[in-house]
């Protein structure tokens, strides 16, 4: 079923944090290397998307275990999947093999959930990651004019991401994390770019991130300059995630329900972080938050993000049943 | 067709609607309007350059345009230069960008820096359609609004028709093409009136028609243009421009036109337009009279050289010097702080006194607004280098202090930053370089995913004098852990600094700094760095500031593990199988008597050498050890005084026997049974209660029961009950009627720590003399501070026996009214300047928390003393752990 005509009649359901459930396993040096990698030059604990080529069962179980609790949409294990991110681990050469292979193992589990109930069709979105590198902000404080990576680094990159993504079987492409608006401007100036030459339309959703108390990106964005930023491409969705609970969200989720002309999506993290960098807010908790702002018909699409667990998203959804999604605001 | 909104963004978001009147852009960033702006460019000068687009934004402008194109200059990298050097000046970037250029590559170049969505100025029909087409597909894929020129293969529009036409097919192509309607602008061509030539009498009148035509019939399209041409001929006649550029503006905003490449600060206001002078300019405007032209040029001889007084905020100029530099730093500029440095170094005298003082006391005025979440990011970054700026004034002045002072002076202390291994973020760890090198330390930065032999290596071979560790990811917490546990491991001693995001004072005291010696400090954000290294690197504080950081950690540690003991609880039968397994096999000695002896009247000069200080600061709420805080940098002078005055009234009262000191003291035949301690020649019973925590591997379930011989060993237990209390009333009687508050909190200080201090003499009167299992003990006050003697005396209603109500047993058997000690109903001894407690003579005796218990223990217990689980759970409240 067309996703679109799904989101006018329902609040659907996004899954989980990867990472917060693949800390679960406890991953050593060794289960990152496999055989394959072994004898890789640069330490490799740590990155999580390899994991989806050396531990394949771990990821597989975490999908499946998301999907169980009620995800629609789950998110491919490719955060920091481009070659530039993966330069930090020496593996840039493996980009587009662990979108590919990240994409395909999510499909599968995707298509065996839709074979088994085809009336609740799953989706799977190739998530790409905002990189470890920002194209609007200067890392070096005494060369404020000084950019570590450009706008065509990030397009050649994420076109790469999403390549494999498409080529992997993703059904919706996903432009996450964002801090800094102009690495998701790269990355969806890529997909246009990619989907114009294969003459192919794929669903694209847009999720930024509020970083702190001000309110802004951390590149210095406001919400709506944020959704101005991006909606010159026909998004599915644009939301935000990370970085705050739902509660700390609500403000900025207003924000966009009110102005933006796309769907709105939500995946905060499971509370703040503790003094010890852990997330303790329970799965009620959490749905409790998200209903404040599913009553006030701010949303589309519902998740989570760090600290989440399939327990969290199984309580998100059944909150969300009860509650009818909002409609985007008509242009003016 | 719908109306829609034109909305565009810089940081901030701006919706250009009918209702907003007129967008302003500002224009003086445009190397081909500004002979200004393109010198500096030129000198590649661009941080002056910046200077008049941050003039353009003050002034009021809404958008701003940037132009490069200028036949000397590589236009795309100066466009991208400036533009990225823009970005990072949020009261800049705060508004949308204009690219302002005829080359494409140029224009592409300046997309690929805008974040927010700016406008292309411009595109035209020029070189045909396709290539139109092609632009503008672009410029929508990169989030822009584009300007469009009314200009085609045959060149310029300059007739009404021509601009009509022009503009009309431009739309039509364009909106076909799926580009928004309400993201084209177009220009009609403004051209300079007053030429004296014929066909140019008509310009203005044909633009404002144009603009009419275009808003009427081109739906949500804009209309804009570029003002300052219009005034060409009167070049160097400031009045007249700027009264011909208001009454344009006037006229074609009439007409239509919503947007403008206008010089805000070379506009008149429309109504202060001299009436002569503005008819004349509406004569040419307009094309009223055929003599227009030459009646304005001979008008305008008259105002030549007269310009407009710039006006700018700048009532802040007028403020202390101090507020002066606060507030350069809050908003970042850069303007004065060459002046203002020098200003303050001329009050203060010393240049490092000018960086400690005002500059560190704005830049904690950041620190705060941050947190607050009132400045972002960026705006931080930019207070940061004004911060730089000032301290860069300074340096030759801190260069040359050194020379004065040699002999005395010593290196800038060194710091080695790094992000630790697995994580990339380092913004952070950035802008405490920057603070620390601004304030005159030598900063390493060795940047991110470092591992811990790189950093070790580093520290060793830039022989550093404090860590730094950043990160912002929760991974990064365990692996700032284990470079800990790393520099401890090759004997490291300096001190480690912990930041970053998901950093926290209580990880870094629970998990950090056990694991090191040396000084480990949690450092909240960028502002802190400073105060916190002087303090550590400086001989004269180091050593004190790492004992009182030490010790505050000790006490996050403490609070945090009573927090978790709440949880992980074991069932009480569990607890009991692991009591304490004693080392050595401890034959108890016989006390010289048994039954209860009293001393009166002790004498209190005996006393003041076993007063333990430290508490009696933390009475006056003074945080620090004794004696080290008598230097304290904080509260050390009224430390000082407060000991001053302390050891007069102490000297009154010892000399003139202003208290009595009493004690009761008294050994029994004791065994353990259970958790109790039998008395059996006084048919009494002690009830102990036992930690009931889940413990680690070989830690035991403590319980002062465990310090008692089972039956069939001769062992005892000691009680004590001592007053210092007696004759206080009548002290302080004396001061309430004065109202003097302060001797009256002394006194009552003063005798509680003598009752303590006299607790702690009769227990050494006990180990060497009374009981006398120690009797060759040596120990000073320090370490009888920090119980170094063999065996304890607890008290009831203290951690490890918190029931209050055990004191009733000990008064009973003391018979402790007999020397004027008395409990109240709520457990309370009277007078309050009183300590009561157990002896145990065991050796491996030791104090210990009971943490919380469980409710089968409190069941047990309640049994145990024959009283009800309610009686029982109300005393012992604060430990129940249900």
């Amino acid at each position: 079923m067309d996703i679109q005509q799904l989101l006018s009649e329902r609040i659907l359901i996004i899954d989980g944090a990867m990472g917060t459930m693949i800390q679960r396993h406890k991953p050593e040096e060794s289960d990152f290397r496999g055989e394959r990698f072994a004898n890789h030059s640069h330490p490799l604990k740590g990155n999580n998307d390899l994991l989806t080529i050396t531990r394949p069962d771990i990821i597989r179980e975490i999908h499946r275990q998301y999907l169980e609790a009620g995800a629609d949409i789950i998110e491919t294990n490719t955060f920091s999947s481009t070659s530039i991110a993966q330069a930090d681990y020496g593996l840039e050469a493996l980009a587009y093999e662990l979108n590919f292979e990240a994409a395909k193992l999510a499909k599968e589990e995707t298509s065996s959930f839709t074979a088994k109930d085809p009336s609740r069709p799953r989706f799977v979105a190739g998530a790409l990651g905002p990189t470890n590198k920002t194209a609007s902000l200067s890392p070096d404080v005494n060369n404020p004019g000084y950019r570590a990576v450009t706008f065509d680094d990030l397009r050649i990159a994420y076109r790469e991401q999403v390549r494999g993504l498409l080529d992997g079987g993703a059904d919706i492409l996903l432009v996450e994390t964002i801090f800094d608006t102009l690495n998701a401007k790269a990355a969806l100036f890529a997909i246009q770019e990619l989907l114009e030459e294969r003459g192919a339309t794929v669903p694209i959703m847009v999720s930024g991130t509020i970083t702190d108390a001000s309110g802004r990106t951390l590149s210095g964005q406001t919400t709506e300059a944020f959704l101005i930023s991006v909606s010159h491409v026909p998004l599915l969705s644009v939301g935000l995630n990370c970085a705050l609970g739902a509660a700390q969200l609500r403000p900025y989720l207003q924000v966009l329900s009110e102005k933006s002309e796309f769907f709105t999506s939500a995946y905060p993290n499971a509370g703040l972080p503790n003094a010890f960098g852990q997330y303790d807010q329970t799965p009620d908790e959490m749905a409790a938050q998200i209903e404040v702002f599913l009553k006030d018909g701010f949303i589309n699409m519902i998740g989570g993000c760090c600290g989440t667990t399939p327990d969290h998203i199984r309580a998100i959804a059944k909150v969300a049943a009860n509650y009818s999604p909002r409609k985007p605001v008509v242009a003016a | 067709m719908e109306n829609r909104t034109l909305k565009l963004s810089g940081l901030e978001a701006v919706n250009i609607t009918a209702a907003s009147n007129f967008v302003n852009i500002g224009e003086r960033t445009n190397v081909t309007g500004s002979a200004k702006f393109l010198k500096l460019i030129k000198e590649d000068k661009y941080e002056d350059a910046l200077e008049i687009a941050l003039d353009q934004v003050r002034g009021g402008a809404q958008v701003i345009d940037v132009n490069m194109d200028e036949g000397m200059l590589d236009s795309r990298s100066a466009m991208v230069r400036f533009l990225n050097l823009m970005a990072s000046e949020p009261e800049i970037s705060r508004i949308p960008v204009m690219i302002d250029s005829s080359k494409w590559e140029v224009i592409e170049a300046g997309l690929q820096c805008l974040q927010g969505k700016g406008i292309v100025n411009s595109i035209s029909l020029k070189a045909g359609e396709e290539e139109f087409l092609r632009q503008a597909r672009l410029i929508r894929r990169y989030g822009a609004a584009t300007v469009v020129m009314a200009f085609d293969e045959k060149g310029q529009a300059d007739t009404y028709e021509r601009r009509i036409a022009i503009c009309q097919r431009a739309y039509e192509l364009l909106v076909a093409n799926g580009f928004p309607s309400e993201d084209i602008i177009f220009d009609p061509n403004i051209f300079p009136v007053a030429t004296g030539i014929e066909e140019h009498r008509t310009y203005a009148v044909d633009f404002f028609r144009a603009a009419d035509w275009i808003r009427k019939n081109l739906p949500n399209a804009h209309v804009s243009g570029g003002v300052s041409n219009v005034s060409f001929s009167f070049r160097g006649n400031q009045k007249v421009r700027e009264a011909m550029h208001s009454a344009f503006l006037y006229h074609a905003i009439q007409h239509g036109m919503d947007m403008g490449i206008v010089n805000p600060t070379m506009l008149e206001v429309y109504d202060e337009i001299p009436k002569d002078l503005l008819e004349r300019v509406e004569d040419v405007l307009l094309n009223r009279r055929s003599d227009a032209t030459e009646r304005l040029l001979d008008f305008a001889e008259s105002f030549k050289g007269e310009t407009k007084k710039r006006e700018s905020d700048d009532a802040w100029r007028r403020e202390s010097i101090e507020s002066r530099l606060t507030h350069a730093l809050v908003k970042g500029i850069v303007d004065f702080i060459d002046q203002d440095t020098e200003e303050a170094l001329a009050k203060y005298g010393v240049p490092l006194k000018v960086i400690e003082g005002p500059l560190m006391d704005g830049m904690n005025v950041v620190g705060d607004l941050f947190g607050a979440g009132k400045m972002f990011l960026p705006q931080v970054v930019k207070s940061a280098r004004v911060m730089k700026k000032a301290v860069a004034w300074l340096e030759p002045h801190l260069q040359a202090e050194k020379l004065r002072n040699k002999g005395a002076s010593r290196n800038a202390a060194k710091i080695l930053l790094a992000t630790v291994k697995g994580d990339v973020h380092d913004i952070g760890k950035n802008i405490v370089g920057v603070v620390l090198a601004c304030n005159n330390y030598e900063v390493v930065d060795m940047g991110v995913m470092v591992p811990p032999e790189k950093i070790l290596e580093a520290a060793k071979r830039e022989n550093v004098d404090v860590l730094g560790l950043s990160g912002l990811i929760t991974p990064s917490l365990d692996e700032m852990v284990h470079v800990a546990k790393e520099m401890e491991r090759e004997g490291f001693k300096i001190p480690l600094l912990i930041g970053g995001a998901t950093t926290s004072k209580l990880h870094t005291a629970v998990k950090i700094d056990p694991v090191y010696s040396g000084p480990v400090v949690h450092v909240l954000d960028a502002s802190r760095s400073v105060p916190v290294v002087s303090e550590l690197v400086n001989p004269e504080t180091a050593a004190m500031a790492k004992a009182r950081v030490k010790e505050e950690y000790v006490l996050l540690r403490e609070g945090h593990a009573r927090k978790q003991s709440e949880k992980n609880l074991i069932v009480i039968s569990e607890a009991r199988s692991n009591r304490v397994q004693f080392t050595s096999v401890h034959r108890p000695a016989k006390p010289s008597f048994t039954g209860v002896r009293y001393l009166t009247n002790f004498p209190l000069k005996k006393l003041v050498a076993y007063i333990d200080w430290t508490p009696f600061f933390q009475t006056w709420m003074l945080a620090g050890r004794f004696p080290q805080i008598l230097q304290d940098n904080v509260v050390g002078k009224e430390a000082t005084k407060l000991y001053a005055d302390a050891q007069k009234m102490l000297e009154k009262i010892v000399s003139e026997n202003l208290l009595q000191a009493n004690a009761a003291v008294g050994f029994f035949k004791a065994f353990a049974e259970g958790d109790d301690v039998v008395l059996p020649e006084h048919n009494e019973r002690l009830f102990f209660l036992r930690q009931q925590n889940k413990k680690a591997v070989s830690a035991p379930n403590y319980c002062l029961s465990d310090y008692i011989a089972s039956p069939g060993t001769d062992d005892h237990i000691g009680m004590f009950a001592v007053t210092t209390g007696l004759g206080l009333e009548d002290l302080v009687k004396k001061f309430k009627a004065d109202h003097d508050d302060y001797s009256e909190i002394m006194a009552k200080a003063l005798a509680d720590r003598l009752a303590e201090a006299f607790a702690e003499c009769l227990h050494e009167l006990v180990r060497k003399e009374l009981w006398g299992y120690a009797k060759d003990e040596t120990l000073s006050n320090e370490q009888l501070i920090d119980e170094k003697y063999a065996g304890i005396r607890p008290a009831p209603g203290y951690p490890a026996c918190p029931d209050h109500t055990e004191k009733k047993s000990i008064f009973r058997l003391l018979n402790a009214e007999a020397v004027g000690i008395s409990l109240t109903d709520s457990m309370a001894m009277w007078p309050a300047s009183s300590v009561s407690g157990y002896y145990f003579s065991h050796p491996e005796a030791r104090y210990f928390g009971l943490g919380k218990i469980g409710k089968d223990q409190v069941e047990d217990y309640a049994r145990r003393k024959k009283l009800s689980l309610n009686e029982v759970e109300q005393w012992l409240g604060p430990v129940l752990g249900y």
